[in-house]
């Protein structure tokens, strides 16, 4: 008896990866952007590997913390491989996700009958940016402390519910050791569990649809059906995707080994902040258009403002395949203009933000 | 005649690509697990946590001697008083930042470069020095004499 | 009956309570404030009768409970300013400032009053003015001198603790400049007023009035306050040796103590200067700009060769420390962990310190064992340095193997796909 007729006798094994045997992928000029999806589950598999193993070294806590992570840097043996990995691949899928949702965005893919995909993948791309924000903070060390205060400061601002919001996250009025607890509850509970369900819900999605083919070349092949060309993804796909990934492994390997991740120096709540304080740079968009802003347009403060515009914009983001249907061009219009607006915006401001003093 | 032909790459083939791929897959996972698995044993000096740190063991100091040990990153000043009792403190002078010392003469903390004394309370007694030296707490447990950093009340 | 011979009872005695209170309470109010009708008027007249209450109330002579009649005399309860300044209750208007450090000898000379205020106190500065230039200068008839209250401030005198007062360590030099940096005033005298310029430039001035650290000098420091003196020329290195003890103890034994006694030079003045004291470099032992041992020494002789030897050694241990540093610099910007060797380094540094100290013995034997020690240190750091970046080399080597590995796999994958898909 072989272990597959053991697997299908007690899980139904066949009637489970037969979807999976039938799946194809549209191959045309812009195929290569499907990787970008798989690429970010990748780096997320290895951000949960890599930050288990950092879990059994770490301590959370404001005396113990940047300690720890010292230890961790210099004495645990490849503890510097692990933590640097953990760093870089950190930022790696926050690219990847935002290229991920790009594409998604310019392929139109969040059309009819994939906007639950869209929804939960937006969702996860905030959830990951949680992830960074808290993350960032758990070595504890004066970059990090002061940018957790000036991004917790901001959201305090947005109105009504902003300052209670700001005092969940902080646990406090102040960021202090009673922040950092909260941000490693977050980050390596709240977020994990949050995102492993959304992931689930959205690669069930994608499996269930099927991939989404760009809508000019959809209209061809439905009236030209000979015309579509497609691959299997098992196993053709697949072990492309492998390549991706392991030449993936080969960056992150040689990002952790050239550029080991800075440590920094130990937080001091009582030192002034250090000049030209910035965020990581996946908020930098952000926060440079909150710098540009000037303090008062009308009689509504400048950050307010600025915040409270963002949040709408995310909210319309995450609203986006409901806007547009099927029938009328002139929003697919002003939607494919927003998509570019969007990305030459977020591009733009974040490298005027990188290069600001 | 020709399907032979075409059939005989084929095994060399499949053999050059079961090679790469074995090896690789192989060599790849070795590099990989061999790093996550010296990961896992816990180092030799372990990391006692929080701002402590051994500073002797119990029978290495003698009444009316110091001795300066690592902490954190700066030097750190044990004395083992007259009387038979530890003071911890840091061992930075304050003035220009020499390391200073225990003279057992004295009964002081000194700093040779510029003739700065401190009391065995780590106040600054006489000479340059500004400020008193940092104290800490010393604990002793087991055979092992503990220092770390004062907390706050 | 009872009921109401024990109601009236209670309210007379409640009556008799709430008057005590009463008095109490104005007498409370009444405590610390002596009457002084002086400022009733004086309080609102223009300069120079005037004296603003908001001044006179930062006055440590008036918190203690004096008065203006304390050193003006009159009669400070009075309201009618034919009495309150009259003759006869002993008013003695404006004080002459020939009379100033006799009158506040009257009180601060005065152990068994002064006690009452403060006991620890000292009452000799009188004594201690009379010994100063300034003393002595006031006595043979010069008012231009200091007095008491150019210094001390009047009407506004605060202790010298306070960080506002003019006698505070921090605003000495200030103090002692309006006058002594005044070229105009100071003409007839002899002497310089370039010594504040010249002090706002040094290192006890950046120590003292910029960091805060009161064990700086100021002009009082090396000079005295209330008998103040130039040290003299055979004892300045009494004053500077009570700081720099051991540059001092050094020196004392060294061979150039006996030459600048010889010849009346001021000691450690000579290479440091008085008032303009930068910070020493090691180009004083040099031959360019700032050099000070070739303003008396022949270039060749026996003693510009020590000096050679000197400098030469204090740049030997000086590069072993930087080329160290820059060695674990790299390390650790690689990840290494040195934080080991970066603490042998500050030992190293010690080294440094002391054989820049040593210098003033002008031996190079001494010199040598404080540098040699040094680099001994600095060339164990340079090797654990060198370790870490061999390490770090050996994790490049370990990418390296792993990129080729995945190369590898990347390369079957690749066949793996062609094959399958022809």
């Amino acid at each position: 008896m072989s272990v597959r007729n053991w697997l299908d006798q007690r899980l139904g094994w066949d009637d489970l990866i037969a979807p999976l045997r039938k799946k194809t992928v549209p191959l045309h000029k812009l195929s290569y952007w499907y990787f970008l999806g798989g690429i970010t589950l990748f780096l997320f598999v290895i951000q949960v590997l890599t930050g288990i193993l950092l879990l059994l070294y770490y301590r959370p806590g404001a005396n113990e913390a940047f300690e720890s992570v010292q230890y961790i840097m210099t004495q645990v043996k490849f503890g510097w491989l692990i933590r640097s990995i953990h760093s870089w691949s950190a930022n790696l899928m926050i690219f990847t996700a935002f290229a991920h949702m790009f594409s998604v965005l310019f392929l139109k893919a969040y059309r009819r009958p994939r906007e639950l995909t869209w929804v939960s993948g937006v969702i996860l791309l905030f959830l990951v940016m949680g992830f960074g924000f808290s993350g960032y903070l758990l070595p504890w060390n004066t970059l990090a402390f002061f940018a957790t205060k000036v991004g917790t400061e901001i959201t305090g601002q947005v109105p009504a519910i902003g300052r209670p919001v700001m005092i969940f996250l902080r646990g406090g009025e102040e960021v202090t050791g009673a922040t950092l607890t909260r941000f490693f509850g977050f980050h390596v509970a709240v977020l994990p569990g949050l995102a492993t369900l959304l992931v689930l819900l959205h690669v069930l999605l994608v499996q269930h649809i099927g991939i989404s083919i760009p809508p000019k070349l959809e209209v061809q092949w439905t009236a030209n059906p000979s015309a579509k060309r497609e691959m299997k993804f098992f196993p053709n796909f697949l072990l492309r995707e492998l390549m991706a990934w392991y030449v993936a492994l080969g960056v992150l390997g040689a990002l952790a080994a050239v550029f080991p991740w800075n440590l920094g120096v130990k937080a001091d709540p009582f030192v002034p902040a250090p000049a030209g304080i910035k965020p990581e740079w996946y908020f930098l968009f952000m926060f440079q258009t909150l710098k540009l802003i000037p303090p008062k347009v009308w009689f509504i403060d400048g950050e307010v403002l600025g915040v409270v515009v963002f949040g709408l914009i995310a909210l319309l983001w995450l609203l986006l395949p409901f806007f547009e249907s099927d029938q009328p061009t002139q929003m697919k219009r002003w939607i494919t203009g927003l998509s570019v607006f969007a990305l030459a915006y977020v591009v733009g401001m974040s490298v005027y933000g990188y290069l600001a003093k | 005649m020709v399907a032979d032909k075409i059939s005989q790459p084929e095994p060399m083939r499949r053999r050059v690509i079961g090679i790469f791929l074995g090896s690789g897959l192989l060599a790849s996972f070795a590099s990989f697990i061999y790093p996550v698995l010296r990961y896992l044993v816990p180092p030799a000096v372990i990391d006692p946590g929080g701002d402590e740190v051994v500073a002797a063991k119990l029978t290495e100091l003698k009444p009316n001697s110091g001795k300066i040990f690592r902490f954190g990153n700066r030097p750190g000043l044990l004395i083992r008083t007259v009387s038979g009792e530890y003071r911890a403190m840091s061992a930075t002078c304050t003035h220009l930042s020499c390391t200073v010392q225990y003279r057992d003469d004295l009964h002081e903390v000194w700093c040779a470069c510029h003739n700065g004394k401190y009391d065995l309370n780590g106040r600054n007694i006489s000479g340059p020095p500004p400020r008193p030296l940092e104290g800490f707490e010393v604990q002793v447990r087991g055979d092992e004499i503990f220092v770390r950093r004062r907390r706050e009340a | 009956m009872a009921i109401s011979r024990n109601k009236l009872l209670s309210f007379s005695a409640a009556r008799s309570v709430g008057l005590a209170g009463f008095i109490a309470l104005a007498a409370c109010l009444a405590y610390g404030q002596t009457t002084n009708s002086c400022l009733d008027c004086h309080s609102a007249l223009p300069d120079p009768l005037g004296v603003p209450q908001e001044k006179f109330s930062q006055d440590i002579h008036a918190q203690k409970g004096l008065t203006c009649a304390s050193c003006h005399g009159g009669d400070p309860t009075s309201d009618d300013p034919d009495k309150a300044m009259s003759r006869k209750a002993g008013w003695k208007g404006k004080i002459d400032r020939k009379q100033i450090p006799q009158l506040c000898g009257t009180c601060h000379s005065d152990p068994v009053y002064i006690r009452q205020f403060n006991p620890s106190l000292r009452t000799d500065q009188s004594g201690q003015y009379r010994t100063s230039v300034h003393g002595k200068r006031f006595a043979a008839g010069d008012t231009k001198v200091a007095v008491c209250t150019d210094c001390h401030s009047v009407h506004d005198l605060r202790a010298p603790s306070d960080p506002r007062s003019t006698v505070n360590p921090v605003n000495v030099a200030k103090t002692c400049a309006r006058c002594h940096a005044d070229s105009d005033y100071m003409k007839g005298y002899s002497i310089p007023t370039d010594q504040f310029a010249k002090y706002s430039t040094s290192v006890h001035h950046q120590a003292l009035a910029v960091r805060g650290d009161l064990s700086a000098p100021t002009c009082t420091t090396c000079h005295g306050n209330h008998g103040a003196a130039p040290p003299g020329v055979d004892r300045v290195q009494n004053v500077c040796s009570n700081c720099h003890t051991f540059q001092a103890q050094m020196y004392e034994k060294s061979s150039h103590k006996k030459a600048f006694e010889t010849v009346s030079l001021p000691g450690c003045v000579v290479c440091h200067s008085n008032h303009g004291i930068s910070h020493p470099t090691d180009a004083m032992l040099g031959t360019g700009p700032g050099a000070v041992c070739m303003r008396c020494h022949t270039p060749g002789d026996a003693c510009d060769q020590a000096r050679g030897g000197l400098q030469t050694s204090l740049s030997q241990l000086d590069a072993a420390i930087k080329s160290a540093d820059q060695v674990l610099g790299v390390a650790e910007s690689s990840g290494m962990e040195v934080s080991e060797a970066r603490l042998g380094q500050d030992q190293a540094r010690d080294s440094l310190t002391k054989a820049r100290v040593t210098i003033h013995s002008f031996r190079t034997d001494l010199v040598d064992q404080d540098i040699q020690a040094g680099i001994k240190i600095a060339a164990k750091d340079l090797q654990a340095g060198k370790e870490a970046m061999v390490e770090r080399n050996h994790r490049r080597v370990g990418l390296g193997v792993s990129l080729i590995a995945i190369g590898m796999v990347l390369a079957g994958l690749w066949l793996y796909i062609k094959k399958i898909e022809s």
